[in-house]
């Protein structure tokens, strides 16, 4: 690209100068805000860095293998966050098993779909393509996921007498579950739903104000965007609907009980 | 008719027994006992092993829901899990004609579940219960949070319920109330049948 600006190392010193004022701040009015903000900042200097350099090697050497190694990390990764952002989960191994595996199928599936009929670099999963973009996709599901499992599972807990009640007239299990299944779906698709409706409203999307800067045209920005936002919502609904009804599955059982013996205490 | 054989849970021990039609068995014991988790396992809602028959169906040959409009359970704490009482109700109409004999209002049916209380929401699950004409209720303290006078409104109502033929056990901690309904008892403690 002719008029891409490359920044220099001094360039992001000045710019972290903002920061550290942010800091002094803080000493300043006791917010005790001041360690967070330094943690917070050396994890993001440290972890951007080494993945700036993970891609660097990964981009030069176009191993399937070594792709397939770090989307699988990104995945279990993503998975343990799913788990950890859930006041209340089942318990065992379909506490972890059930988003991670949610987030894998739907992710995988759409991200494959996607490079090898839209974007279509050779080969396929060239990491450049393959890696920021199952990124993205990955990213999104865990919020929605792990959003939609934990008011599924907080509802199933609060509303057990609502629940049993409807299996005590005679309903199914799916039907018992109903309304708290639909709270459950609409507060996954809520982030996403959002996202779509303000973008480029408020602020331009990240992925598209890199492209802008780096010096795409900004029409072809929007498309890579836009493929990206549809990218994002499918694999999101697919991943979110995976895990509810997954979820729904394992907090009843064949004779049509309320399992919450299921839930981790 | 009901029997009862066998049947085991946790925090519960073997229990058997036959309720014939028409008849009534009320089961006492301290709280804490064991009396709502055996009401629970006989419309397998929580694990449990054993079986349990009426002249009609065998629970183990029949779905879950099928067997729980059979024989059909009031808690003692009653769901609700929509806003207004009557959308509760598969047919509301038919439940107000029904509700003055329990000492409601049918005007209750028009209120939101929040503005009933506790002795309200019994009997109006008591009726829901009824809708789905069940051969056997189970009903667990179902006078606990009622004056003495609609006590004995709801009384007489199961009195009729039980000269229909229908099978009732009910759990009570009113000393009297099984004589009242002419039931036989049974007296669980600390998980066991006792007497």
């Amino acid at each position: 690209m002719s008029n891409y600006v490359s920044l220099t190392y001094l360039d992001l010193v000045f710019a972290s100068s903002f920061l550290v004022l942010n800091g002094a701040l803080s000493l300043w009015l006791k917010l005790g805000l001041e360690r967070k903000l330094t943690i917070a900042s050396v994890r993001m200097i440290v972890q951007l860095l080494l993945v700036g350099l993970l891609l660097k090697s990964l981009f030069a050497v176009v191993s399937p293998l070594l792709t397939a190694l770090v989307a699988a990390a990104m995945i279990i990764l993503a998975g343990r966050e799913v788990w950890a952002r859930q006041d209340r989960k089942l318990s065992g191994l379909w506490g972890f098993s059930l988003g991670t595996g949610a987030m894998m199928f739907s992710g995988v599936t759409i991200t494959v779909i996607a490079l090898t009929t839209q974007i279509q670099p050779d080969p396929w999963w060239t990491p450049r393509f393959a890696l920021p973009l199952f990124g993205m996709v990955l990213g999104n599901s865990m919020t929605g996921i792990s959003l939609s499992l934990d008011t599924l599972n907080t509802a199933a807990n609060r509303e057990r007498s609502a629940i049993e009640a409807q299996l005590l007239l005679g309903r199914s299990k799916w039907e018992a579950m109903r309304p708290f299944t639909r709270r459950a779906l609409r507060t996954g698709f809520m982030p996403i739903i959002n996202s779509m409706a303000a973008t480029g409203i408020v602020s331009l999307p990240g992925m598209m104000t890199g492209q802008i800067m780096s010096g795409v045209d900004p029409t072809e920005a929007v498309k890579y965007q836009l493929l990206v936002m549809f990218l994002i919502g499918g694999s999101t609904g697919l991943g979110v609907l995976m895990a509810v009804l997954g979820s729904v599955y394992r907090l009843t059982d064949e004779r049509h009980r309320l399992r919450l013996d299921r839930l981790r205490h | 008719m009901i029997t009862v054989s066998s049947l085991q849970r946790s925090g519960l021990g073997r229990v058997d027994f036959t309720v014939d039609d028409g008849e009534c068995l009320a089961i006492t014991g301290p709280s804490g006992a064991g009396k709502s988790l055996l009401m629970r396992a006989i419309v397998d809602l929580d694990p449990n092993t054993g079986e349990v028959a009426t002249a009609q169906l065998t629970r183990s040959e029949t779905p879950a829901p099928e067997w729980r409009k059979h024989v059909a359970l009031l808690p003692s704490e009653t769901g609700w899990w929509l806003d207004n009482v009557s959308e509760h109700f598969s047919e509301p109409t038919e439940t107000a004609k029904l509700m003055p004999i329990v000492g409601l209002s049918p005007d209750a049916l028009n209120w939101e579940v929040a503005r009933l209380s506790s002795g309200e929401r019994h009997r109006l699950g008591l009726l829901r219960c009824l809708e789905g004409m069940p051969k056997v209720l189970l009903l667990d303290e179902p006078t606990a949070a009622l004056d003495p006078e609609t006590t004995l409104k709801v009384e007489a109502m199961l009195q009729v319920l039980l000269s229909k033929g229908i099978t009732i056990i009910l759990v009570t901690h009113d000393p009297a109330q099984p004589a009242r309904l002419g039931c036989k008892t049974m007296l669980i403690e600390n998980g066991q049948v006792v007497a």
